[in-house]
């Protein structure tokens, strides 16, 4: 089994979807810690970015996929979010470029360049409360299942298992990057946003795989 | 929370479209990319400057643009940085040749967005140089967080770069001015009641009838701490201990104070607090030579303060009375 094309599509729009069902739950996670507008701005990007799927010529590939999505959010997003999601997005295309089927170890590759250019423009770490907290573990996650020989979809699931966990670890950390670190301890007790949207994005790739 | 609005989606274009109406003669706005810009621009031989952030703060930025401040201002939503589509636009509006200058607060979206666009411009044969304003001494401990917040501060940026563009200074000679201000200019501000952002209908934070928060930045987010309501004096204490002790400032100095509303502050309250910050300069033997008091950086509606100092000297000072015609600053032309 391989992921392709039907996979990236579906994984979009199943995106698309979630965000627009937990957007009130992003807002509010935001509003607690940060300036209350994740969820309306993942919401308005995810948004603009389904009729521009449609316009994709056939036989594109998964990266002509990411590749529109990252210059949507980019274009669309605003915030912080619009350029760290953008980012991965191209960062996730230029992984996989040229590949019409992408197997396990191609999904590490993915997922890995999709953080690493979260890190690379936004300069967080792990540990800083922000959606790199969700991110890190999910490749390391992936990296492992890939290793032990799992297929597509479990290669996903871990790394969505491990985005949630991440997620929810983001609770008792105090700030140090993005507008809740100006909180200092005030921070404590609430659960990052952009990491648990991280995390809905990437479990929607899991739903996506079937 | 009433609000005087119709649709939440349409605050930020229906009140662009306004201003740019009222102000006809200063400015001209593009609705699609939204940005506002010099009615003149380009200026041909002369640097442009572009600001721009979340909506939400007027007259910042849209107020300070014309002649001897802005070339553009970028307005994203309601307190969300715009993205780079509108910035690059702005800029290529603005270049007239001898590069474009991006005056960028220190919020992460703002930088970000801000990056991102100039390196778009930059692909398209624009120089663009960035100045990141960070004078909100509330954050102490930027090792540890996003850094000082760009806030008050800004506005005096923008009016003595915007004078040295004027001039005809070049790319990195503005650029060195905008820094020098930057570097010489502090602010800590107060929130007396929280914000509603439009299309979120709900405080973003909440504060007790008598409870204060010391320390915010211009979305009302947290700074140093929240204590009980005091009289007006020993707040102005509290807020400007902290930048006098930063720079420092120190006696015999000229200075520019600053005393900003967050919007929902009278001027009769804005005055009192300036009173008793000029006192507190005069007693440390600093000398007020220039000020300005009234709301031009805020946060919706609301109640609130900052106040900023700026080290003044002599170019700075004369780049300060330079003319401005802009909708919220205009003396001398």
């Amino acid at each position: 089994m391989t992921v392709g094309t039907d996979w990236a599509l579906a994984w979009i729009r199943r995106t698309a979807d979630v965000i627009a069902e937990h957007r009130v739950e992003l807002i509010t996670l935001d509003r607690e810690i940060g300036d209350g507008d994740h969820g309306e701005n993942l919401d308005r990007g995810f948004s603009a970015v389904l009729p521009k799927l449609e316009t994709l010529p056939d036989g594109s590939t998964p990266s002509d996929v990411f590749k529109v999505v990252a210059t949507t959010l980019i274009s669309t997003v605003g915030g912080a979010s619009g350029p760290l999601f953008g980012t991965a997005f191209l960062k996730a295309a230029g992984a996989v470029s040229g590949r019409e089927e992408i197997d396990s170890a191609g999904l590490v590759e993915l997922l890995t360049a999709a953080r690493d250019g979260i890190v690379l423009r936004g300069k967080a770490d792990v540990g800083d409360k922000t959606m790199i907290d969700a991110w890190s573990p999910a490749v390391e996650a992936g990296a492992a299942a890939a290793e032990s020989g799992a297929d597509e979809r479990t290669v996903l699931d871990a790394a969505a298992a491990a985005a949630e966990a991440g997620a929810v670890a983001t609770e008792p950390l105090v700030a140090h990057k993005g507008r809740a670190s100006y909180l200092g301890e005030r921070a404590v007790g609430h659960r990052d946003p952009g990491a648990q949207s991280s995390a809905l994005i990437l479990r929607a790739a899991v739903e996506a795989a079937t | 929370m009433k609000k005087l609005i119709n649709d939440p989606k349409n605050v930020v274009q229906e009140s662009v479209a306004g201003f740019a109406a009222a102000h006809a003669d200063i400015v001209t706005a593009s609705t699609d990319p939204l940005f506002i810009v010099r009615s003149d621009a380009p200026v041909q031989g002369k640097v442009g400057i572009v600001s721009g952030g979340g909506s939400g703060h007027e007259p910042l930025h849209g107020g300070f643009v014309g002649y001897g401040m802005l070339g553009a201002a970028v307005p994203g939503p309601v307190f969300t940085s715009p993205t780079p589509d509108p910035i690059v636009a702005a800029t290529k509006a603005v270049d007239g040749g001898a590069g474009v200058l991006h005056i960028v607060k220190n919020y992460t979206g703002d930088v970000l967005n801000f990056e991102t666009a100039a390196d778009l411009a930059a692909a398209d044969g624009i120089e663009v140089r960035s100045v990141v304003t960070n004078d909100d001494v509330a954050v102490q401990d930027s090792l540890y967080t996003a850094g000082r917040r760009g806030v008050g501060g800004t506005v005096l940026v923008e009016k003595i770069a915007g004078a040295a563009a004027e001039r005809g200074d070049s790319l990195d000679e503005v650029a060195a001015i905008a820094e020098r201000v930057n570097a010489n200019v502090r602010t800590m501000g107060v929130a007396l009641t929280p914000c509603v952002v439009p299309h979120a209908g709900e405080p973003s934070f909440t504060l007790g009838d008598d409870e204060i928060e010391i320390g915010i930045g211009i979305h009302g987010e947290p700074g140093r701490e929240r204590i009980t309501l005091e009289p007006a004096d020993a707040i102005v204490d509290r807020l400007l201990g902290p930048i006098l002790s930063d720079l420092p400032f120190e006696s015999g100095q000229s200075v520019l104070l600053f005393v900003n509303g967050m919007g929902g502050t009278p001027l009769v309250e804005l005055y009192i607090v300036y009173r008793h910050a000029a006192e507190v300069l005069a007693q440390h033997g600093i000398t007020v030579v220039r000020n300005l008091v009234g709301n031009y950086i805020t946060a919706l509606e609301m109640q609130g303060t900052s106040i900023s100092v700026l080290k003044l000297d002599d170019e700075l000072t004369e780049l300060w009375d330079a003319p401005v015609q802009t909708a919220a600053l205009r003396w001398g032309r």
